[in-house]
């Protein structure tokens, strides 16, 4: 299968989510990816764009986030990219559950999840915007 | 338009919330509200029913755990029930099943409320 690129952008408002949702479900699903493959890299695309959203670009809602899926033979990539804060890799810590319902703490699971979900996650900024990549194999 | 509505309902003195539809970051602010209101109220003695929840991202989860703490310290719990199978599966990878009473069914909750705890 040669490679294809799919793309969609949105501003950065939580309540296009739900499109960016269906994008992902609709070409995983297409590119033959099971029920339970689709659900997980759909809520690891969720998690990052709320990232971007929230964090990135802390609340202006009318800034782009660009989302692309590219289809191989044998994986699935996830690029997205922001011109917003460059989010700091060194600083995250692994969340721990009980420490944070004690705390009332209600965020900080997006970066575990994706990690959980997908094979791999990097971060990079370069030439002037954020991107992070998540790659799903075939199974 | 949200895709997310919370329903309430009253077993007893159990308040029960019915989730439908998708919970993320845009509407998560929906739940957090209808747990207040049953703060609010007086009813912790809280069940979530999630029958027709048809998704969940980590915002979604936060809220319950922004607040269990909270309504435990008052003498009421948050427990989960009815979840889908794929819902629940999100539950599980973050080890919530550890933190939260996540029963089958809505019966078996309620059961749970009315029964003794034993520790």
């Amino acid at each position: 299968m040669a490679s294809s690129t799919h793309t969609l952008t949105i501003p950065s408002s939580t309540r296009f989510l739900e499109d960016v949702r269906e994008f992902v479900s609709t070409h995983a699903a297409t590119a033959g990816f099971d029920e339970m493959e689709v659900e997980k890299l759909k809520m690891a695309v969720d998690e990052a764009c709320t990232n971007v959203i929230e964090h990135a670009y802390a609340g202006q809602s009318e800034q782009p986030v660009d989302i692309a899926i590219i289809l191989n033979r044998d994986k699935l990539v996830i690029r997205i990219r922001d011109k917003g804060q460059t989010f700091n890799q060194q600083a995250y810590r692994e969340p721990d559950l009980i420490k944070y319902a004690k705390t009332r703490k209600s965020g900080g699971f997006g970066v575990h999840i994706m990690r959980k979900l997908m094979d791999e996650v990097s971060y990079k900024t370069t030439g002037g915007y954020n991107e992070c990549c998540m790659v799903k194999y075939r199974q | 338009m949200s895709n997310f509505s919370v329903g309430f309902r009253s077993s007893g003195a159990v308040q029960i919330l019915d989730l439908q539809g998708e919970l993320d970051a845009h509407t998560a602010a929906e739940l957090e509200a209808a747990i207040q209101k049953c703060q609010k109220d007086n009813r912790v003695h809280i069940l979530v029913n999630g029958a027709n929840l048809m998704y969940i991202s980590s915002a979604g989860l936060g809220v319950f755990m922004a607040y269990i703490e909270e309504v435990r310290e008052s003498g009421g719990d948050i427990k989960i029930a009815a979840l889908q199978p794929k819902v629940f599966n999100v539950f599980d990878l973050l080890g919530f099943p550890m933190l939260f009473d996540i029963i089958e069914t809505e019966e078996g909750a309620v059961a749970k409320f009315s029964a003794p705890t034993s520790d």
